[in-house]
């Protein structure tokens, strides 16, 4: 039986799941940022989570992608664990090659960009692909092509990232995640280094990439963006998800006092 | 508080058109005294320069070319390549060392540094010099197997190859601290972000974090290399033939003492112009993707000049 196999029978998890979390916890030191996260995001959804500052928003991303080690709890990609196998019941560690090959699946937008500021834009997106797919540079360079196109970027190929607005930055540098084609996108609070008139921008383009079926998680402000886009959405404080459901009902009808306080402050 | 007229007590038109202004520069008095002041100077030792028959002009631009000069010369651009060389290979190795997570490699590092930048480079070199004090021979065994091999100390430790060794362990441990501050600058998101695309630790290094650490590496490490060249008229001590080794036996022969410092002065100086026409070049080439639009010759001059300001600063 095959590590993923084994995965989804043991934990019974459901077959059109992308990202499914059980009890995930984890603590830096004694601090325990995240208290038991139970959460599935179903292949080509868009789940949204909000919650206040320090609630381990960020922590729960950076765990999906195994930035950071999980402290307890399973959570699994596409049926797998992102930094281990499971043979027999027991979870072994994979080697570092592997580790990257299943990262590469999982594409990652950052609040602050973080675009390699020594490359141009088009070296940005050729990179990865060539160093860790071993894709020819005639080959990478056609689909960087296609892919500013599609963020509405094309002109800007050969520039340095500092010679672009924070918008256009965070388009390219959600090009450069989807050059790797993954399986699924993180986004940490992509607009939230933007200014107001910048954010539409990075919205249309993520509201473009949700209506082409691709699976999202993102942690946003953007309330508007959650109920529009979202299938679904998550509060969740102080490492605990408190309140989940479809974005309209959970925005109009806040089942929990803290939820409703928090959305009353960010609407 | 209440807002209250301007009261027009400089007695200035004040209703003329802004391109109609004359601006009248400040006079900058002390200024002008201390370029009288430095040029006064400049005379002075100009005159004692030219006309002090012991600097004999003439003999040392005999000495400049002669064929013993130029060989000592080679020595020295030698021996300064060869040790920046394996300087930045040592240097680099232990930079990571000290950036890794492993705590023994942390420490290792450290330690690395600590000894070879505290203990002055003449010492080192004359220790390695004299490692046969230490160990006569140098010999690979291994049990079961036998000696693989097995040398005179001495037959290796050459003057020029204990110069080469001990110089370069000594400046690795400086370009250490250079290259892993360079590193430690670069934001720890871009290292995220290539985790996040799948880049193995060895690619985010070399492609990623080394490349933008460079800009920081490259001035201070013009200087060194600078500096290096200076040192090695250390070696004099033991007696390789560099271009301060040359000059001295000529002078020692000669007594021509002044005419040949003058000529060791100048090839110093030549070649220390040099590099820094060429530490130039790869500062425009690391700084590339924030390169203010400047022009090129101008830039060349200040950086000749040494007024970098706010060159390596981003
Ligand atoms: N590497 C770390 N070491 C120690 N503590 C950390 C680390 N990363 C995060 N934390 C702590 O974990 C808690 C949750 O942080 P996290 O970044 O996940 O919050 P967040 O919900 O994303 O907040 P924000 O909206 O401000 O981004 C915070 O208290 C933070 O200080
Ligand atoms: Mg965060």
């Amino acid at each position: 039986m095959t590590s993923q196999a084994e995965s989804r029978a043991r934990f019974g998890v459901p077959a059109d799941a992308m990202v499914f979390a059980r009890s995930v916890r984890k603590s830096f030191g004694s601090l325990d940022v995240l208290k038991g996260i139970d959460l599935t995001v179903p292949k080509g959804s868009v789940a949204c989570i909000i919650g206040p500052s320090g609630s381990g928003k960020s922590t729960f991303l950076r765990c999906i992608n195994h930035l950071e080690q999980l402290t307890g709890g399973v959570l699994l990609v596409d049926g797998e664990f992102v930094g281990y196998d499971l043979r027999d019941g027991k979870l072994y560690e994979v080697k570092d090659s592997l580790l990257c090959k299943r990262r590469a699946d999982i594409g990652m937008v950052f609040q602050s960009f973080n675009l390699f500021s020594h490359m141009t834009v088009m070296e940005n997106l050729i990179e990865a692909p060539m160093r860790v797919r071993g894709v020819s540079v005639a080959e990478a360079k056609a689909s960087a092509e296609v892919l500013l196109a599609r963020v509405g970027l094309s002109e800007k190929a050969n520039r340095y990232p500092r010679e672009l607005s924070g918008g256009q930055q965070q388009r390219v540098a959600i090009a450069r995640a989807l050059a790797m084609n993954p399986k699924v996108l993180l986004f940490d609070e992509p607009t939230s280094a933007l200014d107001p008139e910048l954010v539409g921008e990075v919205l249309q383009v993520m509201r473009d990439l949700a209506e082409s079926g691709m699976t999202m998680v993102v942690v946003t402000h953007e309330i508007g963006f959650a109920r529009e886009v979202g299938d679904d959405l998550i509060f969740m404080d102080e490492g605990v998800i408190v309140e989940r459901g479809e974005p309209r009902e959970v925005i109009a009808n806040p089942q929990s006092a803290r939820t409703r306080e928090f959305l009353s402050r960010v609407l | 508080m209440s807002l209250v007229e301007p009261k027009k007590t400089t007695g200035l038109p004040l209703d003329l058109p802004v391109e109609e202004l004359i601006v009248v520069p400040r006079r900058r008095y002390g200024i002008w005294i201390g370029i009288a002041i430095a040029m006064l100077f400049a005379f002075f030792i100009g005159k004692a320069f030219a006309t002090n028959p012991a600097f004999d002009w003439a003999t040392a631009a005999n000495y400049l070319f002669h064929p013993s000069i130029m060989r000592g010369l080679g020595k020295t651009l030698l021996l300064t390549v060869v040790i920046m060389a394996a300087a930045i290979v040592i240097g680099t190795i232990v930079a990571i060392m000290r950036v890794s997570p492993s705590a023994v490699l942390q420490t290792f590092a450290s330690a690395y540094v600590w000894f070879f930048r505290g203990v002055p480079a003449l010492i080192q070199l004359i220790f390695w010099f004299n490692l046969s004090l230490l160990f006569r021979t140098v010999s690979l065994s291994i049990p079961g197997v036998g000696t693989i091999f097995s040398v005179n100390t001495n037959d290796f430790m050459t003057p020029f190859v204990s110069a080469v060794v001990a110089l370069s362990l000594c400046e690795a441990g400086y370009l250490a601290e250079i290259i892993r501050a360079g590193i430690k600058s670069v934001p720890h998101g871009q290292f995220e972000a290539a985790s996040g695309l799948g880049m193995s630790y060895r690619q985010i290094l070399r492609r990623i974090i080394l490349p933008q650490a460079m800009r920081f590496i490259v001035p201070p490490t013009g200087n060194e290399a600078i500096s290096l060249l200076k040192m090695t008229s250390l070696v004099t001590f033991i007696a390789v033939d560099d271009l301060f080794y040359t000059a001295q036996s000529i002078y020692a022969r000669t007594f021509e003492t002044i005419p040949l410092l003058i000529v060791v002065a100048f090839w110093y100086l030549f070649v220390v112009t040099v590099m820094s026409i060429g530490q130039h070049f790869l500062e425009r080439y690391y700084g590339r993707s924030d390169r203010r639009q400047e022009n090129p010759l101008i830039r060349l001059l200040q950086s000749l000049l040494g007024s970098r300001k706010g060159r390596v600063q981003s």
